[in-house]
């Protein structure tokens, strides 16, 4: 089962080594800008392809990241769900380093690029992903390397996550808790999934190394105190957590405990998949008049309690991709056609709860098709949202306990948001 | 906080590596560093600068780390090619491996175990001895991979030295990073030692599970796969195991949860409680739902890994089967392997929507995801007796949006759902077997693809007593018989037959006169010729006897396509989360890393030279220009006779219907990695009628042994695997000489093989012919057939030389009828040494020479296999057109394969 990279790579767009590091000896750069450009010319786009090949021998895995593919090749069994995630991890202890990660950035920064690739990863074994506690021993501003550095206590500690030390005049923490609604309603009208995926977000700024513990209104937890829970307490289908919360502590008596990271990370995430009903709903008619004229009519209902406002609301009306002169009018919010998407977009800026808005185009289909053509890409309508104050789930945040040993009292900010993740209806 | 150094690319115009060399000696230190910088961005852009080997070494010791690190890459890049140099650095190393900065300790061990050059090895000992002691446990745990990192170059230098003990107490290390690296080392050593090395016993796992709670993600990962193998003593054990794992779900990362999934099932093999493994059933869920969330990539590894749970615990997702249905955005590969679980989990209870889902997928765009989605009705079908109307009823829709390769792929469905049931579909359905085929019959003209074709023709022969208008439909096919593939030939001859027995009036008869002479005289395909001789025989012998035969009740099939044996299914669920379970395949069948020693020879890194690509450690040896009898992959052909190869019945085992009785057969497809890149192969099967499997070969001759040479390249989308090969009878008696050893092909990749061939076998009556008709099969494909033509030349033996002497006698003492002679118009020889040295190389040897006029004549013997010589004359005038050459040999029959073949050679 024990098995590791041989090597990664970051390849540009076209597939050629931009830099590469070589952990085991084993699988040359040339080999794997073969395989690469192999598998580009036949697709021409790597992202419809498997993110594992195998050639040669060698099993290469593979990520993309704007301009940038990331890869790994081994010739072991190694653990595939690792390096993937690795590779993912990379990205973005490279993105904490460069703003961004592109071909660009690789070049400009090719040394750094070189130290991190060799405290991450260590003859193909994943090492270390705190960028933030990698950027305290490896910078990107040179002359600051003149003082001899050593590892971070950080890196070998059981708290990986969090150096020592930290210092703010004003203790805070924020703590966004922001649902996704992910809906697919099929062409009969029929809600076929819905979930909500929870995260809870958290940007501290807090000195020294606080223990906090955090309370939600969880069923479970409640009931095994013996409190009430009408009403109030909810049921999570499948949390996750931060690598800083102690999960043993959890499965025995449900308490969120943890030393956090500095700075801004996802706590937990949860998932619920309990039917919830639609907040916005949206009817499209399409009519065809004969071959080259069509008429839609589309309804949007906000199906949440009025108190409740859903702002920067987008509908994504897909049209056929030969539609032109639109003309479009509604009753509220504007629209405009967005001819590279095929689609027409509809902005609502604010759409409060119980109201229904309407929507008319008129399009001209100029192209004249064949009886038997094969079928046009059938794209859904989605849409997208954000509402403020509000959950889904009714999730809520009883208390977050922060204590230090050196005594400061730091303030919870807490927040709450529901917006739309994948939001799909299905056209007929 | 973005750099700059991008500027370190920027070339000069005046030379560059004497100008590095110059700045890299330079005193100021800023400007070394610089210096150094740009070396590291040649290197990068691959160009080759080791020859500053010296100069860049010499910047080693410094206080600044970053240039320290530049120079250790720059020594792990390059030290190969220079090892006498690379001894230069060993003292700044072991001085560094004693600094009192840990980050450049274990900088020292970490980058001097990346050297692989002995000399460097020999030091690194006493330097990893005080690291793997060392007071700060990031030097530690960087010391305990370094373990293993020797191991790898050394692995007796690591025993002797008791390195292995060493690492083995690191696993009571008081730091968890440690203990993970420790683990993780030890693991990969256990994996190429024979020996036990690495056991984990039960107080090592309580440690270990301790450590799980407090090292990095990563670490946790290494614990997790290490302990997966450890064996429960009984069912209590196991439940404390697994307690002390579960909470290990609930981790962000989706490695960590994988890792521990599979820990929990195996263990969940040993745990009896009906309720506790419920309850363990209950819990993994969640988790496993929840990992469909994470990035595309992930969720691919995910979704071969839900594929392989379900099929040993499909009770834990039986409920979830609506997160598996495929999102817009979804990626391809993603969607289709969401289909697959999708059909897994397909029950009763949810059939309606997963056929409205499965419709609504048959009308998307990407056609390779659309047949796929048509197939999984048809799968659904053929699992779910109750459901099978229904299924029906779906695909007859989507027939009727008369998309082309919706028809033919619902068509080819069809069969398969009449073969599972042939006669049950209920009667009180509005489907009757009528109303469905003239459903079908409506789209007969569309159909293009062979297997639509035959599967149709297959359904009118098979239910032609209950289609009025059978005969016109076959007889539509009959016009264009000699042009369609063999599949389609094949099923015709059946279906015709099968009309005659049912329905033997005057119309069929006069088709099958037709059919059963196409079938014989006109054809050269053999399977089809024997088949329809077996036919006509059966027919005018017996006709109640070939009732019997071709009417007879045939086997329902199943769909266990996609069902993995449980030996397997044991292996990768122990797999969990590797390559393995993605491939599903045991690792055995794709890693190729081999033990160190066999490595030595492999000198790779181009590093932007064309010394050319590196082949795979383990065919290092057996590059095409070393001789293939040696290699590994044709054992058969090593210090024995080839055997024959059995010949099977070409009839029943081609055809592929009856396939799986052929266990003993001696074809039986073995695993195991292919041969490098070769030269070009002409192709024999282009992609296009292989339904993207695209065959090239040719025979060749190696080391006095013929093999065939063949590429199979996979461009269709689904993995093929078990390919078999058989040779039709031939003049030459080819057969292949054992089993041919392609592994599994995943799409878009591509295999080579050098298939040992032995003469003589099943030698074709009749006058000699160069043809080579060849049948490729495979498990998920039909029978392909191709012809080559054969190369007289590859039969050519190395004993060929004449005496002089003897070469006078033999013409002599053969009668001039045994002379033939050939005009070569397009011919120009324009040496006589080339020329001779092409002959030369396949086995023509040179006799004499004369010259006649201004014309050189040329005298050559060669030999064929059981002594056949071939003597040749060849009269040219260098450097003009035209070629004479005449032969004499004992067998002037094969004249013309000779002429045709010094053709080919001449001309190329």
């Amino acid at each position: 089962m024990a098995g590791a990279a041989s090597a990664l790579f970051l390849l540009d767009i076209k597939g050629r080594v931009l830099v590469w590091r070589d952990y085991r000896g084993d699988v040359s750069s040339v080999q794997a800008e073969r395989f690469f450009t192999k598998l580009i010319e036949k697709e021409g786009d790597a992202g419809s392809q498997d993110p594992v090949g195998y050639d040669d021998g060698v099993t290469y895995m593979f990520v993309q990241h704007n301009n940038v593919y990331l890869m790994t090749a081994s010739r072991q069994n190694c653990n595939a769900a690792s390096l993937l995630l690795f590779l993912h991890r990379v990205v973005d202890v490279f993105k904490h380093y460069f703003e961004e990660l592109e071909e660009e950035s690789l070049r400009d920064n090719f040394v750094v690029v070189y130290e991190l690739l060799d405290e991450m990863m260590d003859f193909g074994y994943p090492q270390y992903t705190e960028a933030k506690i990698l950027s305290e021993f490896i910078k990107t501003n040179a002359y600051r390397m003149e003082v001899a550095q050593r590892p971070p206590m950080a890196v070998t500690n059981a708290v990986s996550w969090r150096s020592e030390g930290i210092q703010y005049k004003k203790n805070e923490v924020f703590l966004d808790v922001v649902e996704s609604v992910n809906i697919l309603v099929n062409s009969n009208g029929q809600i076929i999934r819905s979930d909500v995926v929870g995260a809870l977000k958290m940007r501290t700024y807090l000195s020294g190394m606080p223990e906090c513990k955090l309370g939600l209104n969880d069923r479970v937890l409640l009931e095994a105190q013996g409190r009430s829970t009408k009403g109030k307490a909810i049921d999570l289908d499948d949390i996750k957590f931060h690598q800083c919360v102690r999960l043993a502590r959890f499965e025995n008596d449900r308490t969120i405990s943890f030393i956090p990271p500095d700075g801004s990370f996802d706590l937990m995430t949860y998932r619920l998949s309990t039917q919830v009903k639609p907040l916005i709903w949206v009817e499209a008619q399409i009519e065809r008049h004969s071959r080259s004229r069509m008429e839609i009519v589309v309804k949007a209902r906000s199906q949440y309690k009025e108190r409740s406002t859903a702002t920067n609301v987008e509908i994504e009306l897909p049209v056929p991709a030969d539609a032109t002169n639109p003309n479009i009018r509604t009753s509220m919010g504007s629209a405009s056609y967005a001819p590279e998407n095929d689609a027409l977009l509809w902005k609502i800026k604010s759409f409060p709860g119980g109201k229904e808005y309407m929507l008319r185009a008129e399009l001209t289909l100029p192209s004249i098709v064949a009886e038997e053509a094969a079928p046009e890409r059938k794209a859904p309508i989605r849409v997208k949202f954000e509402i403020p104050y509000f959950t889904v789930s009714g999730i809520q945040v009883r208390y977050l306990k922060i204590i230090e040993k050196s005594g400061y009292q730091a303030l919870p900010w807490v927040r709450y948001i529901t917006m739309a993740g994948e939001y799909e209806l299905r056209l007929v | 906080m973005s750099g700059h150094d991008s500027k370190y690319f920027s070339t000069t115009k005046k030379g560059e590596i004497p100008e590095l060399k110059e700045e890299l000696n330079s005193q100021y230190k800023d400007k070394r560093k610089d210096a150094v910088k740009k070396v590291i961005a040649a290197m990068t852009v691959g160009k080759d600068v080791s020859s500053l080997f010296t100069d860049v070494v010499n910047c080693m010791q410094t206080e600044n780390l970053e240039l320290k690190k530049l120079v250790y890459l720059y020594l792990i890049n390059y030290a190969k090619s220079q090892p006498d140099l690379a001894i230069l650095a060993v003292n700044t190393f072991v001085k560094d491996s004693q600094d009192p900065n840990p980050l450049i300790r274990s900088l020292a061990v970490r980058t001097m175990g990346c050297i692989r050059v002995d000399k460097i090895t020999e030091y690194l000992c006493d330097p990893l001895q005080r690291c793997l002691k060392d007071d700060d446990p990031y030097v530690r745990k960087t010391a305990a991979i370094c373990v293993a990192k020797l191991y790898d170059i050394n692995a007796e230098l690591v025993e002797d030295r008791g390195f292995l003990e060493a690492l083995k107490d690191l696993i009571s290390d008081n730091n968890p990073m440690v203990v993970a690296n420790a683990v993780a080392a030890l693991a990969e050593i256990q994996e190429t030692s024979s020996r036990p090395i690495f056991e984990i016993t039960s107080h090592t796992l309580s440690k270990l599970l301790t450590a799980l709670n407090e090292c990095t993600e990563w670490g946790q990962v290494f614990i997790l796969d290490a302990l997966s193998k450890y064996k429960a003593a009984d069912a209590r054990e196991a439940e404390n195991i697994v307690e002390r794992v579960t909470p290990r779900l609930q981790h962000a990362n989706c490695a960590v949860v994988l890792s521990a999934v599979k820990m929990i099932l195996q263990q969940m093999e040993l745990i009896t409680s009906p309720d506790v493994v419920r309850n363990l059933c209950k819990k993994m869920a969640p988790p496993l739902v929840t990992l469909l969330s994470a990035e595309p990539e992930i969720q691919y590894v995910a979704l071969r890994n839900i594929n392989l749970i379900v099929q040993r615990r499909p009770t834990i997702l039986a409920h979830e089967i609506k997160v598996f249905f495929c999102k817009y955005n979804d990626p391809i590969y993603v969607k289709m392997e969401k289909l697959e679980i999708m059909i897994k989990l397909a029950s009763d209870r949810n059939i309606d929507q997963v056929l409205l889902e499965f419709k609504e997928y048959a009308t998307e765009v990407d056609v390779d995801f659309v047949r796929k989605a048509v197939r999984a009705i048809g799968r659904c079908a053929i699992k779910l007796e109750r459901a099978a109307e229904r299924c029906i009823s779906v695909l007859l829709e989507l027939i009727k949006i008369k998309v082309n390769y919706v028809v033919q792929e619902a068509i080819i469905v069809i069969k398969d759902i009449f073969r599972r049931y042939p006669n049950t579909l209920s009667i009180h359905s509005p489907l009757s077997y009528e109303s469905i085929i003239a459903t079908l019959c409506e789209s007969l003209d569309t159909l293009d693809e062979p297997e639509a074709k035959a599967s149709m023709i297959w359904i009118i022969g098979e239910y032609a007593e209950r289609i009025d208008n059978a005969d016109e439909l076959l007889e539509s096919f009959l016009e264009s018989f000699p042009e369609e593939p063999a599949q389609v030939q094949l099923q015709l001859l059946t279906a015709t037959v099968k009309l005659f027995l049912k329905k033997p009036t005057e119309g069929p008869q006069q088709m099958i006169q037709v059919v059963l002479n196409n079938a014989t005289v006109e054809t050269d395909n053999p399977d089809l010729r024997d088949r329809a001789y077996i036919y006509w025989r059966l027919l005018s012998t017996d006709p109640e006897a070939a009732k019997d035969v071709v009417l007879a009740e045939k086997p329902v099939i199943s769909d266990d396509s996609n069902q993995l044996e449980q030996s397997l299914l044991d292996d990768l669920l122990a797999n969990i989360a590797t390559l393995s379970s993605v491939y599903h395949k045991p690792p055995e069948a794709f890693v190729t890393r081999v033990k160190t020693a066999q490595r030595t020879e492999e000198d790779d890194y181009p590093d932007g030279s064309e010394t050319g690509y590196s082949e795979s450690p383990s065919h290092a040896v057996d590059s095409i220009a070393s001789p293939p009898a040696t290699s590994s992959n044709t054992p058969q052909a090593v210090g024995r006779q080839p055997a024959a190869a059995p010949v099977p019945d070409l009839l029943g085992d081609l055809m592929g219907l009856d396939s799986d009785n052929n266990s003993n057969n001696a074809i039986v497809p073995v695993d195991e990695p292919t041969i490098p890149a070769g030269p070009t192969l002409p192709v024999v099967l282009p992609a296009s009628t292989g339904q993207g499997l695209q065959i090239s070969a040719q025979l060749v001759r190696r080391d006095g042994q013929i093999f065939y040479s063949l590429l199979f390249e996979n461009n269709s989308q689904i993995p093929l695997d078990g390919f078999m090969i058989q040779f039709n009878k031939n003049t030459f008696g080819l057969a292949a000489a054992g089993p041919l050893q392609v592994p599994q092909l995943l799409p878009g990749t591509s295999a080579r093989n050098l298939l040992p061939m032995v003469l003589f076998q099943n030698v074709a009556s009749g006058p000699p012919n160069t043809l080579l008709q060849v049948a490729v099969k495979n498990n998920q494909q039909p029978v392909w057939y191709f012809s080559d033509k054969v190369s007289l030349l590859v039969f050519f033996t190395e004993d060929g030389r004449m005496e002089r002497a003897t070469f006078l006698e033999t013409w002599k003492s053969l009668p001039d009828s045994n002379e033939v002679s050939k005009d070569f118009p397009g011919i120009v020889m324009n040496s006589v040494e080339a020329t001779l040295d092409r002959l030369a190389a396949s086995n023509m040897f040179f006799i004499a020479k004369r010259k006649h006029a201004d014309q050189e004549v040329l005298y050559l013997s060669a030999k064929i296999p059981r002594g056949f010589p071939f003597l040749i004359e060849l009269t040219a005038v260098i450097g003009v057109p035209g070629l004479k050459c005449a032969i004499k040999t004992p067998s002037p029959e094969m004249a013309p394969l000779f002429f045709e073949s010094i053709e080919t050679l001449l001309k190329s």
